[in-house]
């Protein structure tokens, strides 16, 4: 059994007041991660991945933003049916989330070894003097130097990249099962993201934690998940084992955003972007959602959303007309 | 003409930094230490180099925006940096920034055609208002932007649409030096590609130069012909792109190519 589930997960903007309507800005997404394996989720600004995030980690509550339908269960446990003590024990604890920007993510007035032992406080009960050595610990074990001097550091007294390890140590601090990481490396310089990424695969390696890995970096996902899920406009369009991915990449969507991304390894003289732009959050827009900017649309594209379509074992497509053929 | 557009040699910023005590110096960062380059007339020079690398500070040293720059900065035959600010403004057309964040760079309350038209007026361009606005209205379509976009105000566009009107605000005064600083980390990628695919047309139509700053090797490679690389503000290596990306000299270079996560063989 996969460790999290993810089915038919609805995420809705509360618009308009009391009485206002639900705007779905994420439908229909399921996937499933297992234990020691590498999920990604690829996608533009506002597709929704960083949503399904939050949803995953139980911090859409709020009255704009909220679940509206579906299921996330973790260890077959369905974590919208409990209550919220039991919900706390399990975020930070079994389940960590790794946030975007180091720069705004830790508290700027508190040392970094008392953010990071305050989840050992809570959930393992240590006391002061057990979750320092434990914090020490974990700067060590994601490599910052010097660590028994770093634990008193202040965020501001750390690089960008000491401070995405900050977070992951932050994070692992519990040995969590299943970590969520919200483009970890976004920020950051090529070779410090290198090292940061290294080291999850390494971590990953030694606990055998699930990780779930979003960006929108397709070179980030390629040399780091085992399998993709692409969202646009709120639904994952594409998802497959990594390899499959890259060697049959069959949704339009898919193919314009890695056509889109200049090569590093070969000269490039006119990049094949996609035309057109994103529609509007909540759009209603009949049939599917990237029909207008699409070169392979016909009528079946205007009329109807496409349902997910399995093209091959493991391998689930959302289009009338899947580019068949390697990419 | 003959000789480089832009010479640049043994230019220098430095900065105090921190406290140096009562009576002692403060320290001091050498921010850029020591560069040397030529831009040649038409040619786009990619500078790549990871934070700090003093790449942005050399960028502003150019347009005038760093004053403790010094060294020798040759423009088109006369040294920018020895000018004094009158000397300099003329020359401002000429040497034109796209700058990274286009929500900061774009007056939240001017409109679009201000924005394109301000220009215009200052280095007189135009001799009336119907005249400056046939320019604008000209650049925004060549730019690939409704022209109905000049009684609109920044907020109302998005990410790549606002770069677009930096580029535009750039091009209206047909600059010889384009400086852009990181003009598309800023962007997704499917509307980046757009926004290099229009650079690349201006630049192939209007013939400028171009110093193109970049910490995105891939971005890099794209648009430049010559690249130069900075560590710690000096340069580490310098050449024509294949040369660098395909035999790179410097550890640093090869450390940093070694960096970029690939994607797996493609062929679209």
């Amino acid at each position: 059994m996969a460790l999290l589930e993810v089915e038919n997960l609805e995420i809705s903007i509360v618009t308009g007041g009391r009485w206002g309507r639900l705007l779905p800005v994420v439908r229909g997404v399921s996937f499933s991660v297992e234990a020691g394996r590498t999920l990604g989720i690829v996608g533009e600004s506002g597709c929704g991945k960083s949503l399904t995030a939050l949803a995953i980690m139980g911090l859409l509550d709020g009255p704009v933003v909220r679940i509206t339908g579906g299921a996330v269960r973790f260890d077959g446990q369905d974590l919208r049916a409990l209550d919220p003590g039991d919900r706390r024990a399990i975020m930070g604890n079994r389940m960590a989330m790794i946030f975007q920007e180091p720069m705004t993510s830790l508290n700027p007035v508190y040392r970094v070894g008392d953010q990071i032992a305050e989840a050992l406080r809570q959930h393992r009960r240590m006391s002061a003097r057990q979750a320092r050595d434990r914090a020490t610990e974990l700067l060590d074990l994601v490599r910052i130097p010097d660590p028994a001097r770093r634990v008193d550091s202040f965020p501001h007294q750390m690089s960008g990249g000491q401070r995405q390890r900050v977070m992951i140590a932050m994070a692992l601090a519990c040995d969590p099962g299943l970590l969520i990481s919200d483009e970890p490396t976004t920020a950051l310089d090529v070779t410090v993201q290198k090292g940061i990424l290294d080291l999850m695969r390494d971590l990953q390696g030694r606990t055998g934690a699930a990780i779930i890995l979003i960006s929108h970096d397709l070179g980030v996902i390629a040399e780091t998940c085992d399998t993709v899920a692409v969202m646009y406009c709120g639904r994952i369009i594409e998802d497959t084992d990594t390899p499959r991915l890259f060697a049959h990449m069959s949704h339009p969507y898919t193919r314009g955003l890695l056509a889109s991304i200049p090569a590093v390894d070969r000269d490039t003289e006119w990049l094949e972007a996609i035309p057109g732009r994103v529609p509007p959050v909540g759009a209603a827009l009949p049939g599917c959602a990237f029909h207008p900017r699409c070169a392979f649309a016909k009528g079946p594209c205007r009329d109807s959303t496409p349902g997910p379509t399995a093209i091959a074992p493991g391998h689930v497509v959302r289009c009338h007309f899947p580019q068949e053929g390697g990419a | 003409m003959t000789g480089p557009l832009l010479a640049l040699r043994d230019l220098r910023v430095c900065f105090r930094t921190g406290h140096g005590g009562v009576w002692g110096r403060k320290p001091v960062l050498r921010a850029v230490d020591g560069v040397s380059f030529d831009i040649n007339e038409g040619e786009t020079l990619g500078l790549v180099g990871e934070s700090g690398c003093g790449k942005s500070t050399l960028a502003r040293a150019l347009v005038g925006l760093e004053r403790a720059a010094v060294g020798e900065a040759i423009f088109d035959g006369r040294d920018i940096l020895k000018m004094s600010p009158a000397e300099f403004r003329p020359l401002r057309r000429d040497i034109q920034m796209i700058f990274q964040d286009p929500f900061a760079s774009l007056n939240p309350r001017l409109s679009i055609g201000r924005i394109l038209a301000e220009p215009l007026f200052i280095h007189r361009l135009a001799r009336n208002r119907a005249e400056a606005r046939a320019k604008v209205a000209g650049t925004l379509e060549r730019v690939g932007m409704d022209p109905d976009a000049i009684g609109r105000f920044p907020h109302e566009f998005s990410g790549g649409q606002r770069q677009r009107i930096a580029i535009a605000r750039v091009m209206i005064l047909a600059p010889r030096l384009i400086i852009a600083d990181e003009p598309v980390s800023a962007l997704d990628v499917s509307v980046q590609a757009r926004v290099l695919n229009l650079i690349r047309a201006l630049r192939r139509d209007s013939g400028a130069s171009m110093l193109f700053i970049s910490h995105d090797l891939g971005v890099v490679r794209h648009i430049s012909d010559r690249i130069v690389v900075m560590q710690g503000g000096r340069i580490v290596e310098a050449g024509d792109k294949g040369r660098i990306f395909d035999a790179p000299q410097h550890a640093y270079t090869r450390r940093l190519l070694a960096s970029v996560p690939r994607i797996p063989a493609r062929g679209v």
